[in-house]
């Protein structure tokens, strides 16, 4: 398994294609939380499949703050087809073009196969990496360690009372 | 390995013995086409164990991909508030192929329960909150598709599923013996 960007380490910036005419850079969500969910591919044929099982869990994720990304390499046009047909209400990313250099960045790329590791990222309002976890790649890691991640980290509003 | 966070309520819906040495957990979805090729393994896993297994089953509804799963989980629930849970629990996945929310309410009506209540509850959402509990306890405790089991609190994982479950529960127990 590859070697991933540990708790601490300041989140690599990047920006990717969202569809197939418009992007999305890591910069547009400073000052707020994003789960970063690096996955092989598209497609895996099981309905309780990651990407599908997140997308249920998007009202959870919004409670601690938290926007949700899912990377891989495929392409816009794929991302488009996949979120259509599973009824995804968050953004796909296409870590196409050069061939996975944002999962390379963020040590999660698999050389022999050319896919992105099974890899989450919980990072904070400051762009830290606050939370890692690589999974076996055929493991569907849930969103167990994620969910106590986001609940451990202090709530967002307490800062602005603070001032 | 993740392990079951919420512990086994009377809120729950259980088969078998309450003091079995072994209980597993399962978390389903109605419409999902696994738990019902699932049924039967769990169907022989109980005739096999009989009273010193206790089986317990949550909701787990993936509503997005499975748009009748949600109300079929309400309507179990409806019938588990009269005392016919397991009997609906099998008379919805028997019919999945057909599932439909009409449907659900003629289910309702095949177990001698009052259709007009049952399709209240589904349009009141009554169950609603109960089977969001499972939903979200699921999520906390690493149920990560359907169908999902825990025996004796710890997530069954194998390339193989439910067909490996019985050599599990068959180590649980010697576990819990010894």
């Amino acid at each position: 398994m590859a070697d991933i960007l540990k708790k601490g380490t300041q989140a690599p910036a990047f920006t990717l294609r969202v569809t197939p005419d418009q992007t999305l850079s890591l910069d547009e969500f400073a000052g707020r939380r994003v789960v970063l969910a690096f996955y092989p591919a598209d497609w895996s044929p099981v309905c309780g499949d990651q990407m599908s099982l997140y997308n249920h869990v998007l009202p959870e994720f919004r409670k601690y703050g938290a926007e949700l990304l899912g990377i891989s390499v495929d392409g816009a046009w794929c991302h488009q087809a996949y979120a259509r047909e599973n009824k995804l209400h968050f953004a796909l990313l296409s870590d196409f073009e050069p061939k996975g250099a944002v999962a390379t960045s963020y040590g999660a790329y698999r050389d022999t196969e050319g896919v992105a590791e099974r890899a989450l990222f919980v990072v904070d309002e400051n762009r830290m990496i606050v939370w890692s976890y690589c999974s076996p790649i055929a493991v569907n890691p849930g969103a167990d360690g994620i969910l106590d991640a986001l609940e451990e980290l202090p709530s967002l509003g307490e800062e602005k009372c603070r001032g | 390995m993740p392990r079951l966070r919420d512990p086994l309520t009377p809120d729950d819906h259980a088969l078998g013995d309450d003091n079995a040495l072994v209980a597993v957990v399962e978390y389903g979805d109605y419409q999902c086409p696994h738990c019902a090729a699932a049924q039967p393994v769990v169907e022989q896993i109980l005739a096999r164990f009989g009273g010193r297994l206790r089986l317990v089953y949550r909701h787990f509804p993936l509503a997005e991909v499975h748009p009748v799963a949600a109300p079929a989980a309400e309507m179990a629930e409806f019938a588990g508030s009269r005392g016919l849970f397991w009997q609906m629990h099998q008379s919805i996945f028997a019919a999945q192929p057909r599932l439909s929310v009409p449907l659900l309410i003629s289910l309702a009506a095949h177990l001698k329960l009052p259709p007009v209540a049952a399709r209240d509850a589904l349009a009141s959402g009554t169950f609603v909150p109960k089977v969001q509990r499972d939903f979200s306890g699921g999520l906390r405790s690493g149920v990560n598709g359907t169908p999902t089991f825990f025996v004796n609190g710890e997530r069954h994982d194998s390339p193989h599923g439910v067909a490996t479950l019985s050599s599990a529960i068959h180590q649980a127990m010697l576990a819990a013996r010894s």
